[in-house]
């Protein structure tokens, strides 16, 4: 276990500076290295590196650094989210929050309300819109014995639709095709907004968020069994559940805000990390993230090449990698959830 | 470990449930939807009853922190998805405990064994046939070191060795068992005591020789019985003649 982890370690940080070398201007590894051990240091460069020193540390640098918050919280969220409702086919999405959150960035995209918040204009939108939707699925599913798991699933699913109409309402009254154009590409997910400033909240959420779900990883499994099962064995159902809802929601939250809705990421990588160690939720909590991480950089590096100077948008790219990979590894006998 | 249940009622399935278990093995029987599995969840805090209480040693089961401690059952639930090995199922048995990860490691591995089960450890739990997840998950409620053993149908799946095999394992364990169980001829050999559902009332309770007579057959299951004592063990057995009664 140890190994998997060094390992995956190791493949992060090879990420980190191949996701900042490369790129439509791709700098060299050795200088890459160079100027972020400059950046770091306080150390000198030569005048005639500035640009490239731009590159690296302005542009570069935090989206990478957002990509590896988004794919490790994303992957984590995924493996709570599936034990929290015992369901393979969850996903970060599934109570609500990214169609939620496409309301308000199709509305400030097209209708252009919060226009005095700028840039951030989007990501709050998104975020309030987002959050708001997603306590309207808990109120929605709540019952007097608490959130059972198929009622979140359907409630979540079902508001869904509604709000995903709301959004292409928007986008099919927009005057200007251009917004509209905005609009489908941040619900498709991008990090083109990547910025020093976007990056505190998000990284300070996704980390709180994964070291909370990492310390009750024994009872995600208690949970993971069945809920009478995990009541006998001292989870408290109800206000666990109730937690993880709200842990879950925040991180999704902040994420979409800052990345719009990566499709497939938080579904999939749990999967993937359960073929490899098995169930454990402690195994799968402290290699879900990492693996998310490294996953997540990648898609960005391919997002920023494959059309430069285009950029696609990330969930095109998941979805291109992903469903061959997870097809393949699903079809080996040794994996079972969902049924053999 | 003393279980006491008083004046127990969840609406409409069961009322006036009164009952307890101290250091034996008590038997909850009755015919199909007469409230047995409905009482044991009461007691394993799945349900909290509309009226009534249910102690564990004097202390009200939904106000203690500490009944997972004391407290294991074996449940009806079984819609798993995840695909945990056997060992790390029997392993969540330790949850309610502090964490001692040398002891744990001890305790499921005799947990293992005490089931015959030690051969799996490595095997996924999906994988495995009936007989041996529900062996499985008795390992887990023994790793959880109870003094109180709740067991909803815990032959289920089990063939008849299996069935015999679960049921000594109980017995031997030591410690109060309340269980649930279908055959009443296992009922009559394994348990002290027997507490008869029917209706969601307690309609008969005491020893298996004082409560399974055919009258009382008659009247809860509606069929027709005749009471064998069993040749080597002397308990009470029941022969059942094929046409049911009105």
């Amino acid at each position: 276990m140890l190994s998997k982890i060094s390992a995956l370690v190791g493949v992060l940080a090879v990420s980190l500076v191949a996701g900042v070398a490369l790129g439509p201007v791709s700098v060299p590894f050795d200088l890459t290295l160079e100027l972020l051990w400059a950046a770091l240091t306080g150390g000198t460069i030569p005048a005639d590196l500035a640009g490239q020193y731009h590159i690296v540390w302005d542009i570069r640098l935090p989206r990478v650094l957002l990509a590896a918050v988004v794919g490790a919280g994303l992957s984590t969220v995924g493996v709570a989210i599936q034990a929290m409702v015992r369901n393979a086919l969850a996903d970060p999405y599934v109570l609500g929050i990214s169609s939620g959150a496409s309301v308000g960035a199709t509305a400030v995209a097209t209708l252009g309300i919060l226009s005095g918040l700028g840039v951030y204009a989007l990501s709050v939108g998104a975020f309030l819109t987002g959050l708001g939707a997603t306590a309207l699925v808990y109120i929605t599913a709540r019952t007097s014995r608490g959130l059972t798991p198929l009622r979140l699933v359907l409630t979540g699913t079902a508001l869904a639709y509604g709000f995903s109409a709301v959004a292409m309402l928007l986008v099919f009254q927009a005057p200007r095709g251009e917004a509209a154009r905005a609009a489908m590409f941040w619900l498709l997910g991008s990090l083109g907004g990547a910025n020093w400033q976007s990056l505190p909240v998000a990284a300070v959420v996704t980390a709180a968020g994964i070291v909370y779900l990492a310390t009750k990883a024994r009872q995600l499994n208690a949970l993971a069994m069945g809920d009478e099962t995990a009541t006998t064995l001292g989870v408290a159902v109800n206000r666990f559940r109730t937690h993880l809802f709200i842990v879950t929601a925040a991180m999704t939250g902040v994420l979409v805000a800052v990345s719009g809705a990566v499709g497939f990421v938080g579904l999939m990588l749990p999967h993937l990390t359960r073929m490899v160690v098995g169930a454990d939720h402690r195994k799968v909590l402290a290699l879900a993230p990492l693996a998310g991480a490294s996953f997540l950089i990648w898609v960005d590096v391919a997002a920023r090449m494959l059309a430069a100077p285009e950029e696609l948008p990330l969930g095109v790219i998941t979805a291109a990698l992903g469903v061959p990979c997870f097809i393949f590894l699903m079809r080996r006998k040794s994996y079972v959830f969902g049924g053999r | 470990m003393r279980v006491e249940l008083t004046g127990v009622t969840v609406r409409n399935i069961i009322s006036d449930i009164t009952l307890h278990a101290s250091g034996e093995v008590v038997g909850i029987v009755g015919p199909n939807g007469s409230g047995k599995s409905t009482t044991l969840r009461c007691v394993y805090r799945a349900l909290k009853p509309d009226a009534g209480t249910v102690l564990l040693d004097g202390e009200n089961v939904h106000k203690r922190h500490d009944v997972a401690r004391h407290l294991a059952a074996l449940t009806q639930e079984s819609q798993v998805e995840f695909d945990f090995t056997v060992a790390e199922v029997v392993e969540m048995g330790r949850l309610p405990h502090d964490r001692d990860p040398s002891r744990d490691s001890r305790v499921v591995s005799e947990a293992l064994a005490t089931v015959d089960v030690s051969h799996l450890a490595s095997r996924s739990f999906l994988s495995l046939s009936g007989g041996e997840r529900q062996r499985v998950l008795i390992a887990r409620a023994i790793a959880q070191e109870p003094r109180v053993l709740v067991l909803d149908e815990p032959t289920n799946h089990l063939d008849i060795r299996h069935q015999l095999d679960v049921l000594a394992l109980a017995r031997g364990l030591g410690v109060t068992v309340l269980t649930v169980l279908h055959d009443l001829n296992l009922a009559a050999s394994f348990c002290d005591r027997l507490y008869v559902l029917d209706e969601g009332r307690i309609v008969a309770s005491g020893t298996p020789a004082e409560v399974l007579v055919p009258e009382l057959i008659a009247k809860v299951f509606h069929v027709t019985a005749h009471v064998v004592r069993h040749p080597t063990t002397g308990v009470p057995q029941l022969l059942f003649d094929q046409e049911v009664t009105p």
